[in-house]
């Protein structure tokens, strides 16, 4: 499992000291996305619920005149729902699900910011004394005091989608 | 903006062309005496030779010119078309297919092979070598033997654009003159006054005076590849039998250099004039080439434009300004003009797809040594492109199938008294939203004894399971099924039916065989015509709406309380005597809101079968655009897409197939617990 999170490490920072990253919260948690997956930013916008489907994609969204299922990765980390804010926005991004360029939104509670983080302080996510799955966890950051978490995002996607 | 390789332009533009030449070969196959296919397939050859010339397929070029030069021989009437050398064409014609797509490819030696065969055939239909001199004796029956020397007189007139397409009128003067003793004289009636004129545009007609021992039919040569717009007429004299009138000019002699107006006079004499761009001209319309993204791109922004355009109409309803309301009803109209136009730009007619199969069949009669007739109906029917590309290999399957296992031998069917020809029908017909297509032989039909005992042998079904005629037929769509005792070239590797019945149902559509035993088989495909749009009935359950495509939507009415409450138990409501199990949309999708006082049932069907589902509201018919689901969501099979609403919302789309299986499936759970 371990192993695998470190090769999950290496693919993205793809030889790189540095990347830029978006920054957002997420029940109270931060967390960074590669910047160039980012499509776009978006307002709360009406959802449609989808009846039937896993409860961590359990809803799509007009983007831009295209259907996109919204994704809420707290569920995905086991977490608390939160109320839906001022602070509240969508991130769409684009990612690869079995070989398909698919986007898909991901619902966070604030977007604070577009920052470099450095590979010197990364670590990849320790494999005892953590409530999450690791094959979740690209890898920690750490930032000042915190950490910052980057997911994994291919592995939760598939994984959620096999377990039916 | 990029511009299109003139390769990629010359490759379709050549694919179009060995379609035509294919298709005028297949015609000439059945009508070996019809000298304008003769004419056509040459055209088409001679078109090709020299647009492959133009961009370099310079193989392309030398074989289509062997092949030209051979026909040729066909053209002139030296050599009657045998089936023979319609089937060397045919074969040198996939050769040419070969060469425009990989021209520096080693095809040598194939190319010479073919040649040889082509020439053999010329040979045995009676022609001499290629090289044969020319002036053997005519043997074509319309072709009157030379009778002596003949007086014509040929007005003709060339469309007025004809020099923008690169003819030159000089060229086909010179040939006239080549035939014999001329006189030419312009007609220089229409010609406008000059500050009218438009030079590059053709005012002349000419009068020709042509006395030549040659036969008619080399007169009509000169003009082949401008016929198809020109104004022709040709009146003719016998000169050795007449006596010989001297005919007054009646308009006074014009050097035929002046006749063309000067600026766009081409100063070199061509030897020929063939022309490039005839198979244009003769379609009467200009074509244009995109590729299917963009549509779909321009798709989508139309489809932003109507919701932005209902967004601006739900402002303007509110608003107190007059000038708003009606610009927004001016947009409201051309977005839904633009839509319906963009709708129409996706679709193709039929006849694309059919057009393959006649190869198709031509091959098959070969190989199987049946003999096989096709008959195609509904040519005419317009169907969504990407739906045509898909269904091409389902029906090229089903098509072998019925050649390979439905027909009889030659031998067979005279035995079985019937014509020895087997005849395979396509058909296509459009009805509501949907099209039909039906692949009919009059062959055997489907032997059911060995349906029944093949499905037994491979464990498809236990021995003696009791099954309807319909259920049997069936089978043969389940996978590794196959009849054929043999495994042929053509068919019986059992993976074919199954295959063909999960692309259909990819398409959103249906498969149903009919056979009648010893009278032939039919399957029929019933497919949506476009994969773009949906005409669906708009619901609401609980908060949320859902489209269910109107197709499938039988009628519409309303659950009374009684049955409403007798029904919590079994969920089944009496409709005309029969009795339809249904399903409450509101418990499916756990929607925990309260069921509205007035619960409506739609009752959908998928052929026989009939499910009705409760659901709290019916909001109306709504015509969308289909929006796949992600495949995050692939694995909810209760809905087969998406669509955007007026109000920029989403709703679902409700995959009627597995909802009337999962009715069917509660129904038979709720007889067996009685």
């Amino acid at each position: 499992m371990n192993s695998a999170a470190l090769k999950h490490n290496e693919e993205f920072w793809e030889n790189r000291e540095e990347i830029e990253v978006l920054i957002f919260d997420i029940a109270g948690e931060t967390f960074a996305l590669g910047a160039v997956m980012v499509q776009e930013i978006l307002d709360m916008v009406p959802e449609t619920p989808v009846p039937g489907s896993q409860p961590f994609v359990g809803s799509v969204i007009n983007f831009r005149g295209k259907v996109i299922p919204l994704a809420d990765i707290r569920l995905a980390f086991g977490m608390e729902p939160t109320r839906i804010t001022i602070d509240s926005r969508i991130i769409v991004i684009a990612i690869d699900i079995d070989g398909e360029d698919t986007l898909v939104g991901i619902r966070t509670d604030k977007v604070n910011e577009v920052t470099t983080l450095a590979k010197a302080n990364s670590e990849p996510p320790p494999s005892v004394g953590m409530r999450w799955r690791p094959d979740y966890i690209e890898c920690l950051v750490k930032r000042g005091t915190d950490f910052i978490i980057v997911p994994n995002l291919t592995a939760i996607f598939s994984t959620n989608r096999e377990r039916r | 903006m990029s511009f299109p390789d003139p390769i990629t332009v010359f490759r379709l533009e050549a694919g179009e062309l060995l379609e035509q030449i294919e298709a005028g070969l297949l015609d000439l196959g059945r009508n070996l005496d019809d000298r304008d296919l003769v004419d056509a397939v040459f055209r088409g050859l001679h078109t090709l030779k020299g647009s492959g010339a133009m961009f370099g397929f310079d193989a392309l070029a030398a074989f289509t010119h062997h092949c030209e030069t051979a026909f040729d021989q066909v053209r002139k009437g030296e050599v009657p078309a045998t089936q023979e050398l319609v089937a060397a064409v045919l074969e040198a014609r996939d050769q040419m297919r070969l060469l425009v797509e990989t021209p520096n490819g080693e095809h040598g030696a194939e190319s010479e092979r073919l040649l040889a065969v082509l020439h053999q055939a010329v040979k045995a239909a009676g022609g001499g070598e290629a090289a044969a001199p020319v002036d053997t004796p005519v043997k074509a029956g319309e072709q009157k033997k030379p009778a002596g020397r003949k007086r014509y007189t040929l007005l003709f007139r060339l469309p007025v654009n004809a020099m923008a397409n690169g003819t030159n009128p000089l060229g086909l003067l010179d040939e006239l003159r080549e035939l014999g003793d001329c006189k030419v004289i312009a007609d220089r009636a229409s010609i406008p006054p000059l500050e009218k004129l438009v030079p590059t545009n053709l005012h002349v007609g000419w009068r020709v005076e042509l006395v030549t021992e040659r036969p008619r039919s080399d007169i009509d040569d000169v003009f082949i590849f401008v016929m198809d717009d020109m104004e022709l007429s040709v009146s003719e004299e016998d000169l050795d039998t007449a006596p010989v009138v001297e005919v007054k000019p009646q308009v006074q002699p014009v050097a035929p250099a002046i006749a063309a107006a000067p600026a766009a006079a081409p100063v070199s004499k061509a030897e020929k004039a063939p022309v490039q761009d005839v198979r244009a001209n003769a379609r009467g319309q200009e074509n244009v080439r995109v590729p299917a993204e963009r549509l779909d791109e321009l798709m989508d922004r139309v489809g932003e434009l109507v919701i932005a355009q209902s967004r601006l109409y739900q402002l303007a309803t509110s608003s107190v300004d007059i000038g708003l309301r009606a610009v927004s009803e001016d947009i409201e109209r051309l977005s839904g003009e633009l839509r319906d136009t963009m709708m129409v730009l996706r679709m193709v007619p039929i006849t694309q797809l059919f057009g393959r199969f006649r190869r198709l069949i031509h091959d098959l009669a070969r190989e199987t040594g049946k003999q096989i007739e096709l008959v195609t109906e509904g040519e005419s029917t317009e169907v969504d492109k990407g739906v045509i590309e898909r269904l091409a290999d389902p029906l090229v399957h089903l098509v072998r199938n019925s050649c390979d296992h439905g027909l009889e031998t030659a031998e067979e069917r005279i035995a079985a008294g019937k014509s020895p020809v087997g005849r395979i029908t396509l058909a296509a017909r459009q009805s509501g939203g949907e099209v039909t297509i039906t692949i009919v032989d009059d062959g055997r039909g489907i032997d059911r004894s060995r349906v029944r005992a093949k499905a037994e042998s491979s464990g498809i079904i236990t021995p003696n399971t009791q099954l309807s005629d319909q259920e049997l037929l069936q089978l043969i769509f389940q996978p590794g099924f196959s009849t054929a005792a043999q495994v042929t070239n053509l068919s019986g590797r059992g993976v074919g039916m199954d295959v063909v019945k999960k692309s259909v149902e990819a398409l959103r559509g249906t498969i149903n065989v009919v056979s009648n035993p010893g009278a032939g088989s039919e399957v029929s495909l019933a497919i949506p015509l476009t994969l773009a749009i949906i005409d669906g009935l708009l619901v609401r359950v609980g908060s949320g709406r859902y489209v269910i495509p109107l197709a499938a939507v039988e009628e519409c009415l309303e659950l009374s309380i009684e049955e409403d409450l007798r029904s919590r138990g079994r969920s089944f409501i009496s409709l005309r005597d029969s009795l339809v199990p249904f399903i409450r949309l509101r418990d499916l999708f756990l929607t925990g809101t309260k069921p509205d006082p007035f619960q409506k049932v739609v009752v959908i069907s998928t052929g026989s079968e009939r499910v009705g589902l409760v659901v709290d509201q019916i909001i109306g018919d709504h015509q969308t655009v289909i929006k796949s689901m992600s495949k995050l969501h692939q694995d909810v099979a209760t809905f087969s897409g998406a669509t955007i609403l007026g109000d920029g919302n989403v709703a679902l789309i409700l995959d009627v197939a597995h909802l009337v299986a999962a009715g069917q499936h509660q129904e038979a759970h709720m007889r067996a617990a009685g």
